[in-house]
């Protein structure tokens, strides 16, 4: 199965009912999925006019009650970011998949890169907090979009898979269970009388249970500065405490959300860290120097944000070196800095649409004097 | 006969209205209100939805669920709900700058798929919100905050693009004769498929009617009331005879599936295939 359809196949699994989208290449597959098999459960896929419309449609079908979704590539993403910030703000439980090509602009509109690891955090306006997940085979494109929807739900938030080129247009096996075993979850659904819901009234985990439109409990969602109840307050106290409560209920979570693989770590002296396509050649270039008698290791992160430096931290303890080989100028290799002491981050970074072979990474630390 | 009010609809612990005096929304309001209760809608079964603007205020004076979203995707958000609830009503609220300008491309294409919602468009000609600058609407020449001099290019006409892009149902009315716009909002509430749009033509006294010295509030919605042509009468008028004005009535009244409908019958397509 190819990359794209397995997402596509998470989409379902994970109880997917809404799609819209706008075609882009290398994520257009996803759609063409969409389109398929949503209208046969019940479900509805809708090509909008463009990226923005995309996504508000997919956030208005969420409060409406459907687990909905959209997939496009880094320049269809910037068109929706102002629109994922008001998922943000209405707690739209939503998914959305890039899978990332090269950019600036246009860029080249077909090939692999990893160029929009800061957009996904960064991309919307304002401070907020942002979960990202990133699949490294196709086995993960299904899992992890599983889980984003997952994770979508039980935070009431916009969750990224944030792909690549390569992921999503490789063929590989991939396993399916039996949905009774595909675990799922759902949104809190708002059990108070009817007349005392407040839209906004949050549980201990600082999220707001749900009741979507159409139902007998009035809902009101607003991406303005809002008080418990969905109606305006602009008060610098209440928009301190809902800001701060937007970040908290993810960031709070960190630990459960940060999902990870280690490969060869124990011992490490030469930590490889990496995401996505570039997490293959990783592990390749530390199976071909742990044959060369090195004591390398590979982590590699599924979630991307909120950004596990916790995991980097433990990690990193026995570590001599870290080298970071990734599809960008050294976006995660910055956010790894910020997590390690005294130890050198190397990069190893290729922006020009081809996959970095495990080779670039043994040869760059070759030339930095780690092969002897 | 009693007459119906529509106030359970009217969210009146919020009261005044947010807007500046003279401002014809309020008129609007009441022709929604009325409207919705004339038309059998319920709080519960009822979403409103808006983007930004003076009139994407509307939709704290309401007691149905509401969507309060971003500036120009009121329609797109809107089309959401509707496809993931078909058995919805779904009213977008939105302005000139709101649904004509920054969210024209929405309007077209949710007039050409006949997304099954009713828009009201309240057109004053300019951005209120922001202090008076042009709009999608604002007539040629006109002064506003950002056309100083005169305003260089010519506005559209909304109710035309609209029924051009496909909508089944387009009427335009004004707030000079709320009787006429409350039986125009009616109907389309009453049309249970496609897109029906509603523009309300509405005055700004606070920017535009200061920037073009068209007097107070009461000589504006004079001159709105005097500068209107019923649509049967401008069938047999010359074209210089509209030049300047405003042409009321409703501008398409016709059948359609709406995209609701349509893809139902695509859901039931598809089954049939993954049932083979």
């Amino acid at each position: 199965m190819e990359g794209n359809i397995a997402i596509g196949e998470g989409a379902i699994a994970a109880g997917a009912k809404f799609y819209a989208g706008y075609p882009i290449t290398p994520s257009s597959e996803i759609a063409e999925h969409a389109s398929v098999s949503l209208p046969k459960i019940g479900g509805t896929y809708i090509q909008m006019e463009d990226e923005i419309g995309s996504i508000a449609a997919v956030i208005g079908a969420s409060m409406a009650g459907a687990k909905a979704y959209t997939a496009t590539s880094g320049p269809g993403v910037s068109l929706m970011n102002e629109n994922i910030g008001l998922a943000c703000m209405v707690e739209a439980p939503c998914v959305i998949i890039n899978v990332q090509r090269v950019g600036p602009s246009t860029g080249l509109a077909t090939k692999p890169a990893q160029g929009d690891f800061l957009q996904a955090r960064w991309g919307a306006h304002g401070d907020h907090a942002i979960i990202a997940l990133a699949p490294a085979s196709v086995q993960e494109c299904f899992d992890l979009t599983v889980k984003a929807f997952n994770f979508a739900e039980r935070f009431r938030a916009p969750v990224f898979v944030l792909s690549d080129g390569i992921i999503g247009k490789m063929h590989e096996t991939v396993f399916i269970p039996d949905c009774e075993e595909i675990k799922i979850e759902n949104r809190k659904p708002a059990t108070c009388e009817p007349r005392e819901f407040k839209s906004y009234e949050y549980d201990d985990d600082l999220v707001p249970p749900f009741a979507p439109f159409g139902g007998i409990r009035i809902s009101k969602a607003n991406g303005s500065g809002h008080g418990l109840d969905g109606y305006p307050d602009n008060s610098p106290e209440n928009y301190d405490l809902l800001a701060r409560r937007l970040v908290d209920k993810i960031e709070n979570c960190k630990e459960e959300i940060c999902l990870h693989k280690a490969y060869y770590c124990e011992d490490a002296e030469i930590l490889i860290i990496a995401y996505g396509s570039s997490a293959r050649s990783g592990l390749a270039a530390a199976e071909l120097a742990r044959r060369e008698g090195l004591k390398a290791g590979l982590l590699q992160l599924q979630t991307l944000w909120p950004f596990p430096g916790h995991l980097v931290g433990k990690y990193s303890e026995k570590a001599e070196k870290i080298i970071v080989p990734e599809l960008s100028l050294g976006q995660l290799k910055s956010e790894i800095e910020k997590h390690v002491n005294n130890i050198p981050v190397i990069g190893v970074n290729r922006i020009n649409g081809l996959s970095l072979p495990p080779g670039e990474i043994i040869k760059a630390l070759c030339c930095r004097g780690i092969c002897g | 006969m009693t007459r119906k009010t529509g106030e359970m609809f009217l969210k009146r612990e919020l009261l005044p209205f947010f807007w500046c005096s003279g401002c014809g929304n309020g008129i609007i309001m009441g022709c929604i209100f009325r409207a919705m209760e004339e038309s059998g809608l319920s709080r519960e079964n009822t979403v409103v939805v808006t983007g930004i603007g003076c009139w994407g205020k509307a939709d704290d004076y309401f007691t149905t669920h509401a969507f309060h979203g971003t500036h120009g995707r009121a329609l797109a958000v809107a089309t959401g709900i509707k496809s993931a609830n078909p058995s919805l009503d779904v009213i977008a609220l939105v302005g000139d700058g709101d649904g004509a300008t920054i969210g024209g491309n929405h309007l077209i294409h949710a007039a050409r798929r006949n997304a099954d919602i009713t828009v009201i468009m309240s057109n004053n000609n300019n951005y209120g919100m922001t202090g008076g600058q042009y709009s999608g609407t604002t007539p040629f020449g006109a002064i506003t905050s950002t056309s100083r001099y005169g305003h260089a290019e010519d506005e559209f006409d909304v109710s035309e693009l609209v029924k051009t892009a496909g909508a089944g149902y387009v009427a335009k009315g004004t707030i000079a004769n709320p009787l006429q716009l409350q039986k125009f909002i009616e109907k389309a509430f009453q049309k249970r498929n496609g897109f029906r749009f509603v523009e309300a033509m509405n005055i700004c006294p606070t920017y535009y009617g200061k920037n073009n010295k068209t007097g107070n509030a009461p000589e504006m919605i004079e001159k709105l009331r005097k500068n209107t042509v019923e649509i049967k009468t401008a069938r047999a008028a010359e074209p210089h005879e509209l030049k300047g004005k405003i042409i009321v009535g409703e501008y398409a009244d016709k059948e359609v599936d709406g995209f609701i409908k349509r893809y139902k019958e695509i859901q039931k397509k598809a089954s049939v295939v993954s049932r083979k």
